[in-house]
Formats: C-alpha cells, structure tokens, sequence
C-alpha cells in the first residue's frame, strides 16, 4: 500500500518537474511522516541537482577535450567507447584508483580539508539559481548577495591547497589566483549591480521575473543583454567569470607550462579530481548566473516557444555560454600577470563604474514618450558606454611603446 | 531561547580577542583580536534587534551593515601599517617596535 | 534551536581561541575565517539574512584574504624561536577575564536579557535598502567617503617608497637568504625541503619565490 503510494508519488513529481508544474514534490512527500518531510524535501531537492551537474560536468569535459581537439586540428579523445563518449568514464576510473599522496612536509590537515573547502562553496552556489518556473531550490530573498558569499569564500580553499603543499609553484599559483580573483570580484559585481539596480531585487525569481516580458508581438524578448548597459554588464560579467572561474586566458594560476599547474600541483588521486570538479562546478554555477542575470533565465527566446518546457532553456543557454568558454580556451592565448591585473584594474573597473551609470540613465530616461524614444534611449545608452570604451582601449594600448622588458629573477 | 544567551555568548568571544590583543606579540594577531571583539559587537547589535519588541526597527541590522563596512576599511589600512612598520623593523614583533624614533 | 544554538556557539569559540593561540599564524588566520563563518550561520540562525551574507563576503573574502596576504607578506608564518605571547601574559588573560565576568554580571542581571523571541518578520532587502537610502543617508555618504579614503590611503601606506630610499624599494630582495622562504609553515627547514614526496618530483629549493616582487613589478 504504502510502496504503492510513493511510487505514484514519485511519478507525479517527475511527471510535474517535466511538464513544469508547481509544487512537485507534495505527492511524494505526503507519504512520509511530518518529521521526516524536511530532510525528505532536502534530499529529492539537492540529489537531482548534484546528479544533474554531475553528468554536466562529464559531458563537459568530453566535449572541452573533443572541441580544443578540433579546434587545434586534431582528433581529441576516440578510443574509449564510440568516437570516445566514454572517455570521462575512464578519466573517472583512472582518478579513482589512482594512489593519494601527501608531500611529506605538508601541512596534511590543511592539505586534505582544502579540496573539501574548494566544493562545498561551489555546490551552495547553485542553491539560489532558478533552474525553471517552478524549480528553485531555494528562494531567497538575497539570493545574488549568497552566491557572491559563497563566490568568495573559494579564495580561502585555494590559498589552503597552495600554502599546504610547500611548493613554490603552489604557493605562487595560490597567491597569483587570490590576486586574480580578488581583481576581478569588483566588475564581476558591480557589472551584476546594474542588473540588481533596474530589476530592484535581488532575488533572482524576482530579476526572471522582470524579463518575462515579450516586445514586437512576441518575437523580442524583454532580456536585459538586449539593452545597452546589459550587453556591455554581459560582456564584463563573462570576462569576469572567465578569470573567477580560472578559465583560459586567465588560467595564469595554473598554467601547466609555468607553473606546473599551480594549487594543483601537489594534488593527486580524488583529490585532484575534486578540485577539477569544482573548477567545472563554478563555472557552471556562474553561468548560470549570468543566464538569470542577463539571459532571461528559463524564459523562451520567442513567445510562441514557451511551450517548451522552461528548463530547457535554462539548460540550453548554460551549454551554450560553456561551449563559447571552451571556444574562447581554444583561440585567445594566456595573459601575462601584470597585463591580467591592469586589465582588471584599468579597464574592466572603470568601465563597469561608468556602466552603472548608463544604466541609471536607462532607468530614467524610461518616462520619454516622444516618437522614437525607445531606439533613442537605445542609442544614447550604446554612445555613452561605446565611446568610453574606444577611447579608454585607445589610451590604454595606444601609449604603449615598445621598450626593453627589465626582468627581475630571484635571488 | 532568551536573549542572554546570545549577550553571554558575544562577552565571550569579546574576552577571547580581548586577551589575544592583549597577549600576542605579533601584531597582525593583535588585530585579529580586534577584528573579533568587533564582530561580538556586532552580534550584540543583530541579538537586541532581533529581541526587540518593535517589528518595524531595523537600526540594529544597518548598524552592523556600518560597522562590517568600517571593519573591512579598518582592516586593510591596518594590515598596511603593518606591512608598511615590517619593511621598517623588519619584524611584526611588538616588543621590538618600541622606538618613539623610526 | 537550542542545538543549532549550541553546536554554532561551541564551534565559533573554538575557532576563535585557536585563532588567538596557535603558534602557526596560518592557522590562526584560517581559524579565524571559520569563526567569522560561524558568526554569519549565528546571524542567520537570528533571521538577519543580508548580514550573514554580508559577513561571508566581507570577512571571509576580503578580510581573511587580508589577513593572510599580511602574513605572507611579513614573512610571519615561519616558526618564531621565542614565547608567542608577550611578557606580561598574564596580565591581559586577567584582564580579559575581568572584562568577561564584569560584562556576564551586567548582562544576567539586566532584566532585558530574559526577553524572549518574538514573532518578527525578517526584513526584505528592499526595507534595508529604503532605509539606507533615506534616513540613514549621510552615514552611507560618510562610509562611502570613509573606504574610498581607507583604500587610497592604504595603497599609499602599503606602497614601497621608490624615490626616497634609492635602491632600498626592493626590500624584499634585500632580505638574502635569512628570510628565504617566506611562506614556509613551522617546522619546514631547508634540511627536509627537498625531501617533498610527490608525484611530479618537484624539490622545494632553498628559497620561496616571492609573491610581493610580482605586485612590485605590477605596482609599475
């Protein structure tokens, strides 16, 4: 009696996530004791987004592999299964079974807690991103102030896994990361804030919510990427998450031909393996991020394909903004530190500052009700955050000549 | 759970930073120990706004939303004194730093 | 409640007493990041959402980064060869203990502290924004003018006086080989630096890199 019942209870709420239905998980959880419910709730809540992110995180590094392969004319991995599908299997098996070893001198407590530091922040941040109409784990109200929290507190895992190893290539990785970070943790932010500051919320139920709108008889839609201040805040924000995540061509902290692969270094085993996961997991969960943010969320690109259940289309704009991270990985080489800081600092900075008022200029010129206002408003929001930009790329690589580098070695 | 639970709690951890400001002599942890009799304040602000009887007041959250602000300011200009006195003494030692002239 | 009460406060206590009385300034600063962690689940168990968040990103984020940045950079994490704590220890324990029983004897006998919960609402974000941006203004004004100034002057503190000391702007490279690994944890000579078992073979030489001489370059 009481099996059958959670097995209906089960197929209604896969029934209902499929077919974007609220209150899934009801059905199910009614067949439990009240006490039980919560942890209940928790576990169907958190299992599918690990499982789902997991097998992500798989595919992704097959089709990285794959992709770069192709991109650099050869092959990539074809011998594990057909046309190698079933390389991450093998990458995982290999990981597993590999032996876990500790640097003799390290600092062991700090080596070992550091790959757990690393995940656990990673996995939270996708606690607040709505995955679909009715699937957000959970609805905060501050919901893009946890993941910043959460976002920084990543920085401290991986100074623990570069100071712990006793390497300097790790030490150098950690603190060339943390720099890194830190950097680019300001236009990350504030490039976000102009969304924050038009949709008036943080919550990101709240900022969807705002672009569900369509214009043009359903055939633009009200996301905010389509104005000026949101292309030029998606742009900073992807740069941004491309130097959070660590990602080529921000990937100093662990450039495998300078550093030896940084924090990494001194890892091995499932260890290792853990803090691959994480990196993949971030960067997932920021662009996750930059889909609510900018992209709509779960919205259809066209009114008429809202009925496409809204997931999908959550899922297809993170592959998307993931395979354009793999592209960009593929073609733009690294940066040297000194060029990645001033970009931070003397580019991305200011012009995300300016951003915010160009975006505040959008909020207000809103009442303008003259023929032509909208593409108006368009084009004095695209002059005030294009000509800046000219000019301050002009000023910045215009003044630049070419002299001897002064190299300092250590002594 | 009564109010004084949290103020007991917060004495607590204000005496912990008291006695390290008091006791380390490297100066990086004196202001660590500041650091954490600043955040006991804070939990004593977040504590009494949270027990107070009017629902409407929220002076106890944006005091502390000041004072998170002026602790991070406090901290870096501190650390850079710090980092600032080490090139000078070439120690974060305390004891050592006791000459009126540099 | 009670619990969670319980296990938090057990938690941060801890952390925050090894972070006052390690002998490893690492460790110190790391235990301090997890007591500042435990005081944001603190706020958050008392319902303050946007603080307990804010607390993450600021102390966890920045501060502890700092923290750990001026260790690094002071060469404080390598095992100092005397007491950790200064003479008159027992003084500013004594102190400290005075402090916490004089503050525990106001607080029991205070009637506002047998208050209990009452039902509240948290506040949205949008209620703390509205109030920032009303009547409490001016502070925000003053704050906002408070970090630009601790920013600047912190850049400018921190900053190597170049011109003013002719060649002594790379002191750090001044340092030579007594200072030479710089983030070294306890116990780590050069005896057993080459001894580092590891799959890639590499040898910790005799000394660190230094991260500051990268910010030196990029300072220019």
């Amino acid at each position: 009696m009481i099996i059958g019942e959670f097995f209906r209870g089960l197929f209604l709420m896969i029934w209902r996530v499929a077919t974007d239905q609220p209150e899934a998980k009801a059905d199910l959880l009614a067949v439990f004791p009240p006490s039980a419910r919560p942890v209940i709730s928790a576990v169907l809540t958190v299992s599918p987004i690990i499982g789902i992110f997991a097998t992500l995180f798989a595919l992704t590094t097959l089709l990285e592999r794959k992709g770069l392969g192709r991109i650099q004319n050869r092959l990539g991995p074809n011998r594990v299964g057909p046309f190698g599908i079933l390389q991450p299997v093998a990458d995982g098996l290999k990981m597993l079974t590999k032996e876990d070893i500790i640097p003799r001198s390290a600092d062991a407590l700090v080596h070992f807690l550091a790959p757990v530091v690393l995940a656990v922040p990673t996995i939270l941040a996708f606690a607040v991103l709505p995955y679909g109409r009715n699937l957000v784990p959970v609805d905060m109200d501050a919901g893009i102030l946890f993941f910043f929290a959460v976002g920084a507190s990543t920085e401290l895992a991986i100074f623990m896994a570069g100071w712990s190893s006793r390497n300097k290539y790790s030490l150098l990785g950690a603190m060339r990361a943390i720099a890194q970070m830190i950097s680019y943790e300001i236009p990350l932010i504030i490039s976000s804030v102009s969304v924050i500051m038009i949709a008036g919320s943080l919550s990101p139920v709240e900022i969807i919510a705002q672009q569900g709108r369509y214009l043009a008889g359903g055939f633009v839609p009200h996301w905010f990427v389509l104005t000026p201040w949101g292309l030029a805040g998606f742009i900073m924000f992807l740069i941004a998450s491309l130097a959070e995540s660590n990602r080529s061509p921000f990937d100093i902290p662990e450039a495998e031909s300078e550093l030896i692969a940084g924090h990494l270094t001194e890892y091995s085993g499932f260890k290792y393996a853990l803090f691959f996961m994480a990196e993949y997991f971030g960067m997932f969960a920021v662009s996750g991020l930059a889909v609510t943010l900018f992209l709509g969320g779960w919205h259809a690109p066209f009114e008429f394909l809202e009925i496409v259940p809204s997931y999908v289309w959550f899922f297809a704009k993170l592959m998307g903004l993931v395979c354009l991270f793999i592209w960009v990985r593929g073609t733009v080489p690294r940066l040297r530190v000194d060029q990645l800081l001033n970009f931070a600092w003397k580019f991305m900075l200011p012009l995300s500052l300016l951003n915010l008022v160009v975006a505040a200029v959008w909020h207000f010129t809103a009442a303008w009700e003259f023929p032509g206002a909208g593409l108006g408003r368009w084009l004095l929001g695209a002059v005030m955050i294009g000509v800046p930009y000219v000019w301050l790329g002009r000023a910045l690589s215009g003044s630049k000549k070419i002299t001897q580098r002064t190299y300092r070695f250590a002594d | 759970m009564p109010l004084h639970y949290y103020l007991i709690f917060s004495a607590l951890l204000f005496a912990v930073g008291l006695a390290g400001a008091l006791t380390r002599r490297n100066a990086i942890l004196v202001l660590v120990g500041i650091e954490l009799m600043l955040n006991a304040a804070n939990l004593n602000f977040i504590a009494f706004w949270r027990y107070s009887p009017d629902p409407n007041a929220i002076q106890g959250i944006l005091f502390v939303i000041f004072s998170i602000a002026i602790a991070a300011a406090e901290a870096a200009v501190g650390l850079a004194l710090i980092i600032s006195i080490y090139r000078h003494y070439k120690t974060t030692n305390l004891e050592k730093m006791d000459s009126l002239k540099g | 409640m009670q619990a969670a009460f319980a296990i938090i406060a057990a938690l941060t206590l801890v952390s925050a007493i090894a972070a006052m009385s390690l002998r490893n300034l690492v460790h110190c600063a790391l235990c301090l990041a997890v007591a500042f962690a435990g005081l944001a689940a603190m706020y958050l168990q008392l319902d303050a959402q946007f603080v307990g968040f804010a607390q993450v990103l600021v102390y966890i984020g920045a501060v502890a980064i700092l923290v750990v940045f001026a260790i690094l950079l002071t060469r404080s994490g390598q095992p100092v060869p005397h007491s950790v704590v200064s003479r008159s220890w027992i003084a500013g324990v004594a102190i400290a203990v005075l402090v916490f029983c004089v503050l525990t004897r106001v607080i029991l006998s205070s009637s506002v502290s047998q208050r209990s919960l009452p039902a509240k609402p948290s506040p949205t974000v949008r209620e703390i924004g509205n109030q920032l941006m009303t009547w409490y203004v001016l502070p925000l004004q003053v704050i906002g003018l408070l970090l630009t100034a601790a920013t600047i002057g912190a850049v400018i503190i921190a900053m190597n006086e170049r011109k003013s000391a002719g060649g002594d702007h790379r002191v750090t490279a001044d340092q030579g080989h007594g200072h030479g690994h710089l983030a070294a944890p306890t116990g780590l000579n050069e005896g057993n630096a080459t001894s580092i078992a590891s799959e890639t073979g590499s040898e910790s030489p005799a000394h660190y890199p230094q991260p500051e001489r990268e910010r030196e370059v990029l300072a220019k």
